[in-house]
């Protein structure tokens, strides 16, 4: 018979190696699951997770989805810590996308250097704005941020398509709903040419690192942590709750909103009506993947990205549906959470011959 | 007495990973005896008791139930045997009566016919209960009688209790002695487990002592002093501490407390009414009273955890804190040690270093601009570790990897190595063994001998006694008139904190 029994010390090893085993896990059902579908295994996982890291333009494509996704799930990781469950970066990306890309759209025929980062500025404060709306109703009435948050997602997905089909639709676009084209003032410059990797992808390299430094130098990373894991203790060290609780979805909401301004300034270049693939909601696996530190997100960013690129791969040289992208953050995530359970207990084998 | 072994353990022998709880231990029980089990926190006593009550396995050595060698495979088996045991940890239903708390640990049977055999075995043996009121609404000592009668109704012929009277009024715990007496009188066993040798001393036939898992002696109370005992129990010479003298009243007030008045944030929390209080440098003020009265509303309210008072002021040393987190406060002169440890005084999952950051940050200046000097916080953490003998494996060891007495020893030399003006700590030795309280007294003792003022609250008459110079009691949020120690007896502060108690729970409370 089975039981499970509380570990008496957090393994360090076990904590690092779940995610390792998720993926490992992950690859070994996705290879049964494609030979449920006919296909061959080998070449397909191939496809999927090896061939997006053979080619320069392969590993630049990673580069610009891992970026969004390691911002958004940095960001995230902060509130998560803090024990602030702010689900709804979907929602501050896109508001930090409208908020950047509004000024692109007023100002399509400048030319001026500021415009860039102005829209950069712009699109952390409309994240920002979009995630205060929880910090407030919480910090007012108790009200549950999952749930606020989460409902902002659609209110912003529905703003955007208003503004791209009424007021802010591009009058030379044959009616399509979409802004004008960004001009060159409002574009991500390119690092290589012929490649889609941009200076934003920079930028998101350096915030992990920041981050890190901030958890683990600065008497503000310190007391994140500590709210999170004992919220009295937290008092007792004289941290303000709805400080805490402001600062943490600011920041989320901030890191968002740039994602959402970058995305849409590098490779897409006016506002659409599908702006995101979903980061919002897949950096939250981002965030879990990457054991909430900041490192690690970076890592389980780029880990999460070649799904992305390896289903687009998938669905073009093995004719595999595009669900199979969410199908393998769906396996991850699950396998992570049950290896989570085997950091924190173990399973003990009792035998009960006699009773 | 009979010669009758009603329980014999030879050699039993239990070990968890990394730890040897049970070595070779012997242990015999006499029906008709009160039979202490004494030991510090991590002696092996509740791993043994367990055992005993079928709650885990020995790895090794055979236990005789009259006689037999019997497996005790689980609880229930144990008390079908005929063992009862009453664990210092209630397990009640506070939601629900005394009547529907006992029928759910027995067999199904007929309310009424239960109803009849509560009331028949609670006066027979002296547990006055009400079988109709909700749990919630019970002091700890009704709920702990609840505990008693559930075990009785089964008829055992072995109760094992485990630290029952931590939560008791001097009153109740004499209510309790006598209940046991009777108990043994019939030929029951009694297997006592307790920190209070006093008690021990009185109470108890027999002691078998444990240290670090293993029965190191076997005595008879009644022959030793509480002294002696307490050496047995750690193994070594138990430092002296005895009260300083009492300070004149002259000397400056570090904390003033007037017409406190603080609603609580608390589900089943306790209002506070006019507190008043002095504190003055270079004294302790004890503040006596049983869990529940007030403390962590009053703890609260002094540190700043809580927010703003509805009325009153508290001024630390001289200067107005109401609205003052407890950084602020801290800042001022004044340091904190709530009664949790884990969670509250402490993050379990942090490293003691994290945990010397915690609350060290303000008064010994470990950042600058917002950044961390950790190299300083791990210097500061090493004197902690090393002035107060926290036994650790390192400054980088997490703080729930320390037992108990260790971390509290951790978290109070933390807090008095920041030099402070004024201490306000609740329960300083709350389920700490012998060794770790006396040192800790002795370095509150230290602290105040400096000139720093010490508001201490405590439902341990004994320390309250012991360190205090003058003591008050809190009951219902309410504090007494404070008194010099010299002109009050442990049994008059008893009955103030009983207060409670002596009223009829028919009799409605006038509203103040």
């Amino acid at each position: 018979m089975l039981r499970l029994e509380p570990r008496s010390t957090q393994s360090f090893a076990a904590a690092w190696l779940s995610p390792l085993m998720a993926l490992v896990l992950t690859v070994i059902t996705g290879g049964v699951i494609f030979l449920a579908m006919g296909k061959d295994p080998s070449t397909a996982l191939y496809i999927y997770f090896v061939e997006p890291l053979t080619t320069t333009s392969g590993l630049s494509e990673v580069a610009v989805k891992a970026g969004p996704l390691i911002l958004i799930g940095i960001g995230l990781s902060f509130g998560f810590r803090a024990g602030i469950w702010n689900i709804g970066a979907e929602g501050q990306y896109i508001a930090g996308a409208i908020a950047g890309g509004g000024l692109a759209v007023f100002f399509y025929e400048s030319e001026s250097t500021l415009l860039l980062p102005a829209m950069l500025v712009l699109g952390t404060l409309g994240g920002m704005a979009w995630a205060a709306v929880p910090a407030l109703l919480k910090t007012r009435f108790n009200a549950n941020e999952i749930l606020v948050s989460l409902m902002l997602v659609y209110v912003a997905e529905l703003l955007l398509v208003h503004l791209v089909q009424g007021p802010w639709r591009n009058p030379q676009g044959w009616g399509f709903p979409g802004t004008r084209l960004f001009p060159d003032a409002a574009t991500m410059p390119l690092l290589f040419s012929g490649k889609r990797v941009h200076l934003g992808t920079l930028i998101t390299l350096a915030v992990p690192f920041i981050a890190w430094f901030i958890l683990a130098r600065t008497r503000f990373g310190f007391t994140v942590r500590v709210f999170g894991s004992a919220p009295l203790a937290a008092r007792h060290a004289g941290v303000h709750g709805h400080r805490m609780i402001w600062q943490s979805l600011l920041i989320g909401g901030g890191l968002a909103g740039l994602a959402g301004v970058i995305e849409a300034t590098s490779t897409i270049g006016q506002l659409v009506p599908n702006i995101s693939p979903g980061y919002g909601f897949t950096a939250i696996i981002v965030a879990f993947l990457g054991r909430l530190h900041p490192l690690g997100v970076l890592l389980a960013g780029i880990a999460i990205a070649v799904t992305y690129i390896g289903g687009e791969g998938a669905q073009i040289s093995a004719g595999l549906p595009k669900a199979v992208t969410s199908l393998f953050q769906g396996i991850i995530l699950f396998y992570l959470l049950a290896f989570d359970l085997f950091t924190r207990y173990r399973i003990i084998v009792s035998s009960r011959a006699t009773e | 007495m009979t010669e009758q072994r009603l329980l014999s353990l030879t050699g039993v022998c239990k070990s968890f990973p990394g730890c040897i709880a049970n070595d070779n231990i012997d242990l015999d029980v006499a029906a008709g005896e009160i039979h202490a089990l004494l030991g510090e926190n991590g002696a092996g006593k509740s791993t043994l008791v367990k055992i005993i009550y079928g709650v885990l396995r020995p790895d090794q050595g055979n236990i005789r139930w009259q006689g037999k060698v019997t497996r005790i495979a689980n609880p229930a088996q144990a008390r079908t045997l005929g063992i009862g045991m009453v664990f210092q940890h209630f397990s009640l239903f506070e939601a629900m009566t005394t009547l529907e708390n006992i029928a759910l640990a027995l067999p199904p049977e007929d309310p009424e016919d239960l109803r009849a055999r509560l009331q028949e075995t609670a006066s027979a043996y002296g547990l006055a209960l009400q079988p109709d009121r909700h749990v919630y609404d019970l002091s700890m000592g009704e709920r702990q009688r609840i505990e008693i009668v559930r075990c009785l109704l089964q008829d055992p012929q072995l109760l094992i209790l485990d630290e029952p009277t931590s939560v008791l009024t001097p009153q109740e715990a004499e209510i309790l002695f006598e209940t046991l007496r009777t108990l043994a009188q019939e030929g029951r066993a009694i297997l006592y487990i307790s920190h209070k040798l006093e008690e021990v001393r009185t109470l108890c036939d027999r002691a078998t002592i444990l240290r670090g898992g293993r029965r190191v002696d076997d005595c008879l109370p009644a022959q030793e002093t509480a002294r002696s005992l307490a050496e047995k129990m750690i193994g070594r010479k138990l430092r002296q501490v005895s009260r300083l003298s009492s300070n004149d009243s002259s000397s400056s007030v570090h904390l003033a407390v007037s017409g406190l008045k603080v609603r609580s944030d608390l589900a089943h929390g306790v209002d506070l009414t006019d507190i008043s209080l002095e504190v003055r440098a270079g004294e302790v003020l004890g503040i006596a009273g049983i869990a529940g009265n007030g403390q962590i509303e009053l703890m609260g309210a002094l540190s700043g955890e809580t927010g703003s008072p509805m009325a009153g002021s508290i001024r630390i040393l001289g200067t107005d804190a109401i609205g003052l987190n407890p950084a602020a406060r801290r800042s001022l002169g004044a340091v904190f040690v709530p009664e949790e440890r884990i969670g509250h005084a402490a993050v379990a999952d942090m490293t003691l270093v994290d945990n010397s950051y915690l609350t060290g940050d303000t008064r010994m200046n470990f950042s600058h601009r917002g950044l961390i000097d950790w190299p300083a916080v791990t210097r500061f953490t090493q004197k902690v570790v090393q002035n107060f003998d926290v036994r650790t494996t390192g400054v980088d060891a997490l703080a729930s990897s320390l037992s108990g007495g260790n971390l509290q020893k951790f978290i109070v030399g933390r807090e008095i190595l920041q030099q402070p003006s004024l201490l306000v700590v609740s329960q300083p030795t709350w389920g700490v063994d012998a060794g770790a309280a006396a040192a800790i007294h002795e370095e509150i003792q230290r602290l105040v001998s400096a000139g720093a003022a010490v508001l201490m609250i405590s439902q341990d008459l004994d320390e309250v006694f012991l360190l205090s110079h003058r003591i008050a009691v809190i009951s219902q949020g309410t504090l007494s008139v404070t008194t010099p120690i010299d002109e009050v007896s442990p049994e008059d502060i008893g009955l103030l904190m009983g207060v409670r108690h002596e009223v009829q729970p028919k009799v409605d409370h006038v509203a103040a």
